[in-house]
């Protein structure tokens, strides 16, 4: 019988031979290079081969009970049955991610779990996309079809993601502190009532602070008319608020301890503090901020392996498990799926399929104004 | 080959590694670098080619960048001048500890076990509502209320002492280590007081030592960017925060190119101003 060797053997072997002094240092020397040399050529073409027999496929994610769930109800079945592992890393921003992906070789990155339809855009604008084939994802079929258009009317030709699930950006706040009736009544408001004046909270993310600014300010965030009254707002926000946090720990960790009392905050993240006992309260002002999240296979990867990843991860009993693990109600229509029981108790849910009582970003509009927006939301940030 | 040329040679055979290394891990992303702050940045953030001065021009003309370019080298002073009044008696004490020197100096670079990050957030712990000091003074009866002490200048400060600390306490105690205490006591017995001893004669033979170690600071204090974003307000930020808004919010990695080598350039310029008056030896023998 006949034993293949790695290369590590073959170099124990090789070294030996030379101690030995069965080769000289020259050629010893010679035939490390040549390993070297010939390891050098070969890794770009590698990929090539590796893509045949797919291992593992990467996934990013917004870490946290998301990852957690995604851990639990999703990858650890999939290996199980497919034998392919799913590496998961995690990023506290879309915007860091894209960095990330832009920086890195094709096939790097595989599938991330990416925010809204703006990094849909974005992805295509850098050319990351790739091509679903649909008939490979069954489960598919069963999500709503009002989340599936905006990605539709970016990339007519073929999907590069799957919508995954929903939620909303709201305003939540400490009860012991804001009563209900009250954060009803100044809705966006409450952000810059001097009121609470270092007790104030806000994600660093520009788009947010925009359309919280909006907000403040009466304005249909999809169509800002007097965009210098929306960053007198954020001035305004800015010089209330103790701290702008960067994740989703580190809301749920200031408002657990109190730090502040109020902010707007992420649907699913402020359902798991209330989980844990906290008295926080949350509320969608009208206008409030939908969004939607998908699992985006990026351009370089195995596609075919990340479809069934994708089927897998659509499937109700994946889909639900995950969406109540993180709070977030899914992508799966409510009408065509039996949800159970706690998805309709979740912030946002729409048991009609439609989505109508949400108002998303229109991404041609936000997209169009990201770079001089971003770029003045730093200056506004910083005292300008 | 002659003898000579093979010798002539060896050195260069021998530096290889380390050349090819510095060269493909810093210059040549250096360069990439460089040529990026002369691209230019489209409205959806995709990068174009060209050879334009748009972005120096804008980083080396807009107040907002000579603002918080300026905060920054003020923060990274104070820090400096703060782990310098710090560092030094503990570096005083550890140099003339007799015995445990060694322990002393394990303790010292401890800190440099858990990842600067924790260490950072470790103050939320600390100075947070329901934090340490809070809960000690509002159960002291000191205060009814916890006091707000995070997310400010002073805790950026604190942080970047927190993190920089034992980096001037190393440069300073290897150079009070290598004075010789009979110095001292020839002084001592010529007259002296303690006091006068340690001014005229152990402080201006250690001040190397003690700009090794401010160097060290000033420049890592300055390059900073996680502090500012763990411990500081909406408004606190310094310049690299600017390189990382630029590069990853913005996408605009060409501005961040420019914005990035500004920030080398001026921290460049302190070591070579520093290299010109007091050599790199020092600094080599307190990182070693």
């Amino acid at each position: 019988m006949t034993r293949k060797i790695d290369d590590t053997t073959r170099y124990e072997r090789l070294l030996e031979r030379y101690r030995n002094g069965d080769l000289d240092r020259r050629s010893f020397l010679g035939l490390i290079g040549a390993a070297g040399v010939a390891y050098g050529l070969q890794t770009p073409f590698a990929k090539y081969a590796h893509a045949q027999d797919v291992s593992q496929i990467r996934f990013d994610g917004w870490g946290g009970v998301v990852s957690e769930a995604f851990r639990e109800y999703a990858f650890d079945p999939y290996t199980e049955k497919t034998g392919i592992e799913v590496v998961d890393g995690t990023f506290s921003g879309g915007d860091e991610y894209l960095a990330q992906v832009r920086a890195s070789q094709p096939g790097e990155y595989n599938i991330a779990h990416l925010s809204g339809v703006f990094d849909y855009a974005r992805y295509k604008n850098f050319d990351l996309t790739t091509q679903l084939n649909l008939d490979n994802i069954p489960n598919f079929e069963l999500v709503m079809d009002r989340l599936v258009e905006p990605y539709r009317a970016i990339t007519p030709d073929a999907l590069s993601a799957v919508p995954y699930n929903y939620g909303t950006t709201g305003l939540a706040y400490n009860r012991a502190y804001i009563s209900d009736e009250e954060m009803k009544e100044k809705g966006a408001r409450s952000l810059i009532d001097p009121a609470y004046e270092g007790k104030i909270g806000g994600w660093s993310d520009w788009r947010t602070r925009i359309w919280y600014g909006a907000l403040a300010t009466d304005q249909d965030p999809n169509d800002i008319q007097d965009m210098e009254a929306v960053w007198d707002a954020i001035r305004q926000h800015r010089d209330l608020a103790l701290k702008y946090w960067g994740s989703g720990a580190e809301l749920m960790s200031l408002l657990a301890e109190e730090e502040i009392y109020v902010t707007e905050g992420w649907s699913g993240r402020i359902a798991a503090l209330q989980e844990q006992g906290h008295d926080i309260g949350y509320y969608d002002p009208p206008n409030g901020f939908g969004w939607q999240e998908c699992l985006f296979v990026i351009k370089g990867s195995p596609v075919a392996a990340c479809e069934e990843l994708l089927n897998f991860m659509l499937a109700p009993e994946t889909s639900i498990a995950v969406a109540e693990g993180q709070n977030y109600p899914p992508a799966l229509d409510g009408t065509k799926v039996d949800l159970g029981d706690k998805i309709p108790t979740l912030p946002a849910y729409d048991p009609t399929g439609t989505l109508s009582g949400l108002t998303f970003a229109d991404p041609e509009y936000w997209n169009g104004n990201e770079a001089e927006w971003s770029k003045e939301f730093s200056r506004v940030q910083r005292g300008y | 080959m002659s003898v000579e040329a093979r010798e002539a040679r060896q050195p260069w055979i021998l530096l290889s590694p380390a050349l090819t290394a510095v060269t493909f891990l810093l210059f040549v992303p250096l360069l990439f670098i460089v040529v990026y702050s002369f691209w230019l940045s489209s409205a959806t953030g995709a990068d174009i080619p060209a050879f334009s001065f748009e972005n120096w021009e804008e980083a080396l003309t807009d107040p907002f960048y000579r603002d918080i370019l300026l905060n920054t080298l003020k923060i990274a002073g104070i820090t400096t001048i703060v782990c310098a009044l710090m560092g030094y008696p503990a570096a005083y004490f550890i140099a003339r500890a007799r015995g445990n020197k060694a322990f002393l100096l394990l303790l010292l670079i401890l800190p440099f076990w858990i990842s600067y990050i924790i260490r950072t957030m470790s103050w939320i712990n600390i100075l947070g509502v329901s934090g340490a000091v809070n809960w000690l003074l509002v159960n002291l009866g000191l205060t009814e209320e916890p006091i707000q002490m995070l997310y400010n200048e002073t805790t950026v400060i604190l942080g970047l002492v927190h993190f920089l600390l034992p980096f001037m306490v190393l440069n300073v105690f290897v150079s009070l280590d290598g004075i010789d205490t009979n110095l001292e006591d020839a002084a001592t017995s010529l007259g002296a007081t303690k006091w006068q001893a340690f001014l005229q004669v152990t402080l201006p033979l250690s001040l190397p030592g003690l700009a090794a170690g401010g160097l060290l600071c000033f420049v890592l204090g300055a390059g900073t960017y996680i502090t500012p974003m763990v411990l500081g307000g909406p408004r606190d930020a310094m310049f690299a925060n600017l390189v990382y808004e630029a590069i990853i919010t913005q996408l605009n990695w060409p501005l961040g190119s420019a914005l990035s080598l500004m920030l080398l350039i001026v921290l460049g310029a302190l070591v070579l101003i520093y290299n010109r008056y007091l050599g790199m030896a020092q600094l080599v023998k307190g990182l070693g």
